[in-house]
């Protein structure tokens, strides 16, 4: 046959990423690229009262400013039966425009239409409204008094949400009573927000025959278009959702916002495009915000560390509407997996959710759904119980990890670990940042009264949500999808049901197939986003691409290759029996010098297919059997200085355990930029409401993202566990280091400053609040 | 972030400028490096109706170096930063700020003169040029004046600059061998306002004792503050860990700060003490002399 064109070996290649050169010439196209004849802008009147009834509304000012097309109100809304949209988990509905009354600083309030940009924002700006302040409710412990009543919507009348529970609460309690050992702290993990670089945005438009266009950011675009069938009433194939370039999403781009409605109806009233993009402002204030869980950990042990009983009540606050994006069942998402990497007897935790006057959301920021509060409640509370113990925390996290012999392990709290090795990956950890080294420079440095803190965080996640017979968002199931192609000369292309925003999907969806087929990554082009052609799927957060549309991808190329034997079969002149697939091609077995590659099977499979089917193609649903679990050995060394509470962050080490990696290089650089976010959780960011309900970061003055400049040197290191149920053994990785890291820096902080006799310190770490705790613990030493 | 409706004049000189801000009165304003006017502009705090752009005048765009050091109105951040003689020990003050304004970004576009006429109490220059002794020079009807910086800073956000007026300059003074400065910035990350900053310059005697001390704080008031207290405590004394101690807690007390998300007074404050305190070490290790 002619000469070997296979490719051997994709998988494991730190391939340069094959959109990067769109991406660094400026040639992505994003939502706000686009332009089409005709198009108009829209520009959204928001609340400057946290609650407030709308005593009336005045657009007669603003449609007289020049280029102004169009003013919608809520009521315009509600009398089109749009006034609410159902949140995605289905335990709540959320005003599109303020009806009545306004429950949050920055709502939604009216909808501009005009002409230009700057006619937009003159125009939203001469929108009169008349606001009646309500008392507000400012956060959840003043909100389950019920004394303000704030979603007088809704059949329950008061302000508690729901209330979740997973464990054995009695035993737990008596595993407790019995412990010889027991801590308990309160710790507040702040609500933060994933301010994607891109903020929000889309452009609707109905074509001639009525059909609508959405482009928009985001991160599901089938469950869009399924949620705006569900919603406007506009059947399902009259919708074509486009998911362009996105500038990061981070779980912000999950939630169908009010702005999309209300341009969509813009575009259909007017009979114009309508291109809505957020302000900085906006997306920090308006759109989803994560975590704000207020939690009491306890952990009993035996006096050996021995761990015997973990409880953790929680108190959350979800803001004017229930907006979690979290899959029906699972209000508070994967907060089971509290447990963490150890093996407790017995647990407990629970969730009760409030409303309050803040903007609403609960969504998972690089975080498969509550992973993050759950692993720095319980990478907190080792170390608190380790400082009480007077034990190594490093001691304390192998006497009681789950060791790899017990696999598949079955939690306490409902989950079955798919496989792991925690004494390795801290092994690993131990010994590249120089443990032993650190301890002695350490107890140096506290003899001269310095302070230098080692924090470590031994995480374990639960990812890839999810199998069907637990998860779905608005009643649809949580498989993915792919769908292959192959040309005749051998390249091909790609669909799948996920969206990248930045995952680098365009390169490991290559890889996976190239490994799969033999062929080049090079000429497998991956296409995503678009709902005409891609196949259904949920999209991309929770870590979910790789488990789930990553397994269905590699699974469809098996199918392929499976059509392709036959083929092989009828090229090499043998019964397809006698094909084997060896060292990425087919070969007659036992005679290797009789073989063909993949691309000239995908030139027979259309020009010489002999009684075979032609065509070279395959699409795969996926609905995984469980989810995966990657896990963690992070360590962060830091020096404090006394006199102005600053934190330096001297080392940091991550080793991760993701299974199978696809590509070291694009696993290399998700661990970054989420370390460089749990840095940022960690020592600088807070969507901080004042007691009137105010928001205090409304830009990136004030909600601070960090910049090469503060961002410390990360090293990293691997292990690899495969996950056994996955196709190919990888886990997901994208959101391990942001799940991670908040605990082992805080943990490096209070470690630091444990001479002291600090116990715990409030993220963010700030340093007032540092050189606050230092000068109160020196102040209760001097008294005693 | 769309700015309100306004217009737009290119200056072709400085005469020009100044002929236009005296035609169109007070609702113009001078575009230099528009690192804070812009940003004001789009969140519609600053509604000028009319902005007078001085960016293609090429006579404001110089640094001269005569001993004492003029910048003019465009001279950029960017440039201060890179010039040569910043690495000489009598301008050392200004070589630590013009490593730390904002961020590297905004000091490719944002001037000196631009800063001080905005006058931010959260400034990085304000604060150094108190310490510096800089004088501005100012274009009015009257043709041009020089203004010392502790006159020209008259409020937050104002100056001496009066409606219809432009700056043109700032001077700093020429240092002798025996003058050393420092500037100490904690801020939450790079481009944010300072959480506290601290200007200091200091010029000692033959003998060693101090002969004047320049000793300022930016984030500390309602404008940058002058520490006069730890000024005169320095005046003429041999500098001993006490008396920089001393001095730090002078500028701790003088120091006049909000509370904020950067962080609380009393925080603030014993920044300010401890700013200080290192500055003056830094600025005497700069001229030999360990405290």
């Amino acid at each position: 046959m002619s000469t070997d064109t296979t490719i051997k070996g994709s998988l494991g290649v730190p391939m340069k990423r094959k959109e990067d050169p769109r991406f660094i010439q400026g040639k992505g196209n994003y939502v706000d690229d686009l332009s089409f004849p005709g198009m108009l802008y829209m520009a959204l009147v928001r609340s400057p009262y946290p609650h407030a009834e709308i005593a009336g509304i005045d657009i007669s000012e603003a449609m007289k400013v020049p280029g102004v097309v169009a003013v919608i109100t809520g009521k315009d809304l509600e009398a089109a039966g749009l006034g609410w949209l159902p949140t995605f988990h289905g335990l709540d509905k959320q005003m599109v425009l303020a009806i009545g009354k306004v429950l949050f600083q920055y709502q939604e309030v009216a909808a501009v239409f005009a002409e230009s940009r700057g006619a937009a924002a003159d125009g939203a700006e001469a929108v009169q409204v008349d606001y009646n302040p309500l008392p507000v409710v400012a956060d959840p412990f003043t909100s389950k008094k019920d004394e303000v009543l704030l979603r007088p919507d809704r059949e329950a009348k008061t302000n508690h949400i729901y209330h979740w529970e997973v464990g054995d609460r009695d035993r737990t309690d008596q595993a407790l009573q019995a412990s010889e050992k027991r801590i308990r702290q309160r710790m507040w993990f702040p609500r933060c927000h994933p301010a994607p670089l891109e903020p929000c945005g889309c452009v609707a438009q109905f074509d001639k025959m009525g059909r609508l266009h959405f482009h928009v950011t985001s991160q599901a675009p089938h469950v869009y278009r399924t949620a705006v069938s569900l919603v406007t009433g506009i059947p399902e194939d009259k919708i074509h959702v486009i998911s362009p370039d996105i500038g990061g999403g981070f779980g912000n781009k999950v939630p169908v916002y009010p702005g999309y409605v209300c341009a969509i109806v813009g575009a259909l009233k007017i009979g114009r495009p309508v291109k809505w993009i957020e302000s900085r402002t906006e997306n920090l204030t308006s759109t989803g915000f994560a975590r704000d869980y207020h939690m009491d950990v306890e952990i009993g042990a035996k006096a050996d560390g021995t761990v015997t009983a973990l409880k953790v009540s929680t108190t959350a606050d979800h803001g004017a509407f229930d907006a979690a994006a979290d899959p029906s069942k699972y209000p508070a998402g994967m907060f089971g997996i509290v447990t963490g990497s150890y093996t407790f007897p017995t647990a407990h935790a629970e969730v009760d959710a409030f409303f309050t006057n803040k903007a609403p959301g609960g969504i998972a920021y690089r975080c498969s759904f509550r992973v993050t509060e759950a692993s720095f409640a319980i990478e907190r509370g080792m170390d608190i119980l380790a400082d009480e113990l007077g034990m190594d925390p490093v001691e304390l996290r192998r006497k009681n990890f789950v060791k790899k012999e017990q696999f598949p392990f079955p939690s306490v709290l409902g989950f079955t670990y798919d496989s792991g090795d925690y004494h390795k990956t801290l092994e690993v950890a131990l010994e590249k940042i120089g443990y032993q080294a650190l301890l002695k420079e350490q107890a140096e440095k506290r003899a001269k009264g310095e302070l230098m803190g080692i924090g470590i965080s031994t995480f374990t996640e639960v990812v890839g949500a999810g199998p069907s017979k637990h998860f779905d968002i608005l009643g649809i199931k949580m498989f993915d999808s792919a769908e292959i192609r192959i040309h005749p000369t051998g390249s091909g292309i790609v669909r799948t049901g996920a969206k990248s925003q930045g995952q680098g999907h365009e390169t490991t969806w290559a890889q996976i197939v190239a490994e799969e087929l033999g062929l080049d990554p090079q000429n497998i082009l991956v296409e995503e986003g678009d709902t005409d052609t891609a196949p259904y799927g949920l999209g991309t957060y929770a870590s979910r691409s790789t488990p789930t549309a990553g397994a269905a991808l590699a699974m469809a190329a098996r199918r392929v290759r499976e059509r392709a034997r036959k083929i092989a079969a009828h090229l090499l002149e043998v019964g397809e029996g006698d094909v084997e697939w060896k060292d990425y091609k087919f070969q007659v077995k036992g005679v290797p010098a009789k073989s063909v590659t993949m691309k000239e099977v995908a030139f027979a499979a259309y020009t010489n297919m002999g009684q075979n089917e032609p065509g070279l193609e395959a699409t795969q649903y996926y609905d995984p059997p469980n989810m995966t679990f990657p896990h963690g050995a992070y360590i962060a060394v830091v020096d404090v200085d006394r006199d102005t509470g600053e934190v330096k962050v001297r080392r940091f080490l991550a080793v991760d355990d993701c299974g199978t990696i696809i590509n070291p290089m694009i696993v290399e650089g998700q661990v970054h930029g989420g370390l460089t976010e749990g840095f940022a959780i960690a020592f600088m960011q807070e969507i901080q409401y004042d007691k009137d309900g105010n928001n205090l970061n409304t830009n990136f003055t004030d909600y601070l993202v960090p910049t090469s400049l503060e961002t410390p040197h990360w090293e990293t290191a691997h292990t690899v566990t495969p996950s056994p149920h996955h196709p190919i053994g990888a886990k997901g990785v994208g959101e391990s280091p942001n799940v991670g890291s908040p605990a082992a820096f805080v943990n490096a902080v209070v470690d630091a400053l444990s001479p002291l006799g600090v116990r715990h310190i409030e993220m963010p770490v700030t340093r007032d609040k540092v050189w606050r705790a230092i000068r109160d613990a020196e102040a209760k030493k001097g008294q005693s | 972030m769309i700015p309100a409706a306004f217009d737009y004049r290119r200056a072709g000189s400085a005469d020009d400028a100044f002929a236009q801000l005296q035609k169109l009165g007070g609702d113009a304003r001078v575009l230099a490096g528009g690192q804070s006017l812009i940003p004001a502009m789009r969140f519609r705090l600053a509604r000028p109706s009319v902005l007078v752009d001085i960016n293609g005048v090429a006579e404001l765009d110089y640094i001269t170096m005569n001993g004492a050091l003029t910048l003019g109105a465009i001279a950029r951040d960017s440039a201060v930063e890179r010039a040569s003689w910043i690495g000489e020990r009598g301008w050392s003050l200004i070589h630590d700020v013009s490593r730390v304004v904002a961020d590297p970004v905004v000091r490719q576009m944002g001037t000196v003169v631009g800063s001080l006429c905005h006058n931010d109490p959260s400034g990085d220059w304000p604060a150094v040029a108190l310490a510096a002794r800089a004088e501005m020079v100012v274009r009015g009807k009257d043709g041009q004046r020089t203004v010392p910086i502790d006159q020209f800073l008259v409020d937050s956000f104002t100056t001496a600059v009066q409606e219809g007026e432009m700056a043109l300059a700032v001077r700093f003074p020429a240092p002798d061998d025996r003058t050393a400065g420092s500037y100490q910035k904690v801020e939450r990350k790079v481009g944010d306002y300072a959480t506290a900053a601290a200007a200091v310059q200091v010029s000692l005697n033959a003998d060693g004792t101090v002969r004047g001390a320049g000793i300022a704080l930016s984030s500390a008031g309602p404008c940058a503050v002058r520490v006069t207290d730890a000024e005169a405590l320095l005046k003429g004394q041999t500098p001993t860990a006490d008396l920089i101690r001393a001095a730090g807690e002078a500028a701790a007390k003088q120091s006049d700060p909000q509370a904020d998300l950067r962080g609380s007074v009393e925080y603030k404050k014993n920044l300010a003490g401890v700013l200080v305190s290192r500055g003056l070490r830094q600025a005497l290790a700069r001229l030999g002399v360990q405290s």
